[in-house]
């Protein structure tokens, strides 16, 4: 049963967040034994309410707080307050994810050995090592129900792959396949296996794919060991005279100011309202925010670089039909500099209904260029592009310096601009994309400008050094020891894959740190 | 909500002389209406000027122009302008001063007396980075895309979870690979 914890009691862990990273460690935590309270902003939605409708789903789930951008990226033009599409409600963001779950590859855990200095970004190697996170990886692979790994058996492929493999096949690909997905192709811990219903990205009516909404947040309830708190946006953290983290202070479901005590606080609010938080903590004490005497927290913030291509076909495809990103190519995820940039890219299958469609396909376009592509959508295919950007300083989460939300706390404001090597790969990507689809018989294909961010990273990265980086190797910050971070913040770099998989396996690798160090009395 | 009702017959003269000259529109101003009777249906204007609304129609159309889409779904896509109108004199400033300048800027016979789209999308091109314009296409790609009539003109089957989804219906049939 879940456990209501008092507002007083200082043993509990606080958790900030209930996605990928806080509903995975709240978990892990309870099955310790450990007592944990879970703080979500937004509000518990199960999967059966969700909808299969894109706008009204997005009204449903989307974390809508107004926010500001500034910078070179064309999302500042387009959706100047929509610089991500992330969501607010319980399970975060794993209610939204494709279910993409692949890897890092070694060499990305060591970008500044591996790739050298690069003129304006702010590489570092992280303080772990693929080796070091490979058996959270298997863990984090089983728990989720990952295909082709553990045995489970590949998603079978939807039109939208068909295409895409015989481009592929065409270029001579060799890794391309229906992908690694935390979406059961087979009944599995529970839930069913997937109905190729689409709609992914509106949360899965079946709980086919994973999401901590429905795996680990019950799990972790069902110990009597986890509290989630709904609707509770949590506005500062606050600290005792020694520097520890005492307490954390929201907004409650009526808008009303509590305050709940804790041992541990743990931030994984995503790397937009993380770094906003740490920042918004500020103290006499810690006058730059807390766990910032790098000067580090909300900087480098990272976004992959992407972009999408979709093409026109003389015959139907109906690319929304099945699973919206079961289809990758793998090749193009090394690191070859012969190509003209540092680091690599994945290449996956993507599909957004009429309605997306016609937001996303050329923001601001008009006339008959761009309606003429959407009176063949019945013909389209269509691809996303996934990969490493560079972290840059001026990339940054900001307070901003006058708009205010309803509590009155800073609203924040996403800064991006691209790198000559985001560009650069990019273009790339565009080229072998659409030259995939030409191979197939493509009649046009578009390429596609990246959407508001999904993959929110590095804004209070993890660096061996206090001086460079907020959390040392186990998410923990150098600067206040029972003040830990727990989301995609901590990437040190973003690398070629999508980021799930990676925040589960640190959360897994956390939670054992966590309850060592509480065993030991030394939190 | 938008008003759709059959068309009437027997249009005085005085309608019929108010039928609007461009290419292909036969949208005419009948009070504070505006009917298509090609497609038989009208739609009542509250705040706006009916002939503003005619030309939001047509407006509409060679911003998002799709052929086979019925001019019924660019009225229904533009009329919330009409009702925020009501609410917003601000608002309704904006769009008649908008299309007042839209049909200043076309010559004599106004902004639907041009006959060619090209000619009209010039046009529009002059005053694309206006509040006025992005208004009006901002609320179109919602306004018009997000009708669920729509979406079968192009195919788009929309929901699907009530109908098991596509494990069964064609998720993989694609047949000329």
């Amino acid at each position: 049963m879940p456990a209501p914890y008092d507002l007083n009691d200082d043993s509990v862990v606080v958790i900030i967040g209930s996605g990928a990273g806080g509903g995975t460690l709240g978990n892990e935590l309870a099955q310790k034994g450990i007592d944990v309270v879970i703080l979500e902003a937004g509000p518990r939605i199960e999967y059966d309410e969700f909808i299969n409708d894109e706008w009204d789903s997005f009204g449903q789930l989307a974390w809508l707080d107004n926010r500001t951008t500034g910078g070179g990226w064309r999302v500042h033009k387009d959706f100047p307050n929509l610089p991500a599409w992330i969501v607010k409600a319980v399970g975060g963001t794993t209610t939204h994810w494709a279910g993409a779950s692949l890897r890092f590859q070694e060499h990305e855990f060591k970008t500044l050995t591996n790739y050298g200095k690069v003129e304006g970004a702010n590489l570092l190697d992280w303080p772990i090592t693929l080796a070091d996170l490979e058996p959270y990886y298997a863990k984090a692979e089983d728990k989720m129900g990952v295909t082709r790994t553990n045995d489970i058996e590949g998603l079978p492929g939807n039109n939208n792959f068909k295409v895409f493999k015989a481009g592929a096949d065409k270029l001579g690909y060799k890794e391309c396949h229906t992908g690694r997905m935390a979406i059961n192709s087979a009944d599995r811990d529970g839930r069913m296996g997937c109905q190729q219903t689409g709609f992914c990205f509106q949360g899965c009516k079946w709980g086919a794919k994973w999401s901590t909404l429905y795996t680990e947040i019950p799990k972790g309830e069902t110990t009597g060991k986890l509290e989630v708190r709904p609707s509770s946006h949590v506005l500062k953290i606050e600290h005792d005279d020694s520097g520890k983290v005492t307490s954390v202070v929201y907004a409650d479901k009526d808008g009303k100011t509590q305050s709940q005590k804790a041992r541990i606080v743990c931030v994984a609010g995503n790397s937009i309202e993380s770094p906003r938080l740490l920042l918004n903590s500020a103290s006499s004490k810690f006058p730059d925010g807390l766990a910032n005497s790098s000067g580090q927290v909300g900087k480098n913030y990272m976004r992959h670089t992407t972009g999408s291509v979709y093409a026109i076909f003389d015959k139907p495809v109906h690319f929304w039909r099945g699973t919206t990103m079961a289809g990758i190519v793998r090749d193009e995820a090394r690191h070859d500099p012969s190509r003209g940039f540092v680091g690599g890219y994945e290449l996956e299958t993507l599909a957004l209904g009429l309605p997306f469609m016609a937001a996303f396909l050329d923001p601001g376009g008009w006339g008959r260029s761009f309606t003429t592509a959407l009176d063949h959508y019945d013909k389209m295919a269509g691809m996303w592009i996934v990969g490493e950007d560079m972290p840059q300083e001026q990339n940054a989460v900001k307070l901003h310096g006058e708009l205010k939300d309803k509590y009155g706390m800073p609203i924040p404001d996403v800064w991006f601009t691209d790198h000559p090597n985001d560009v650069a790969m990019r273009n790339h990507a565009y080229k072998q994309g659409m030259a995939m689809y030409d191979a197939v018989g493509a009649t046009r294909s578009f390429p596609t400008p990246p959407y508001p961010s999904t993959h929110n990273l590095g804004t209070n990265r993890m660096s061996e050094k206090a001086s460079d980086g907020v959390v040392n190797k186990w998410g923990q910050t150098h600067d206040i020891k029972n003040l830990f971070v727990s989301d995609g913040s901590q990437f040190t770099t973003g690398g070629a894959e999508n980021p799930t998989l990676t925040i589960v396996a640190l959360a897994i690798r956390q939670a054992d740190y966590i309850s060592e160090q509480m065993s030991a009395k030394s939190i | 909500m938008v008003t759709i009702y059959q068309g009437r017959s027997g249009l005085s003269r005085r309608e019929l002389l108010k039928r609007g000259s461009a290419a292909g529109a036969l949208l005419i101003i009948s009070g504070s209406a505006v009917l298509s009777t090609g497609e038989a249906w009208g739609l009542e204007s509250t705040a706006l000027k009916p002939e503003t609304l005619a030309t939001l129609i047509q407006m509409a159309r060679d911003i998002y122009p799709h052929d086979q889409v019925p001019d019924k779904f660019y009225a229904i896509a533009i009329k919330s302008h009409d009702e925020q109108a009501g609410k917003d004199a601000a608002h309704k400033e904006l769009i008649e001063k908008g299309i007042a300048d839209l049909d200043q800027k076309s010559g004599a016979g106004g902004y639907t007396g041009l006959g060619w789209e090209d000619e009209r999308v010039a046009i529009l091109r002059q005053i694309e980075e206006t509040p006025f314009f992005q208004a009006i296409r901002g609320g179109l790609v919602v306004g018009l895309y997000n009708q669920k009539e729509v979406w079968p003109i192009f195919g788009y089957e929309g929901e699907s979870y009530s109908k098991g989804g596509y494990i069964a219906r064609g998720f993989d049939d694609i047949e000329w690979l």
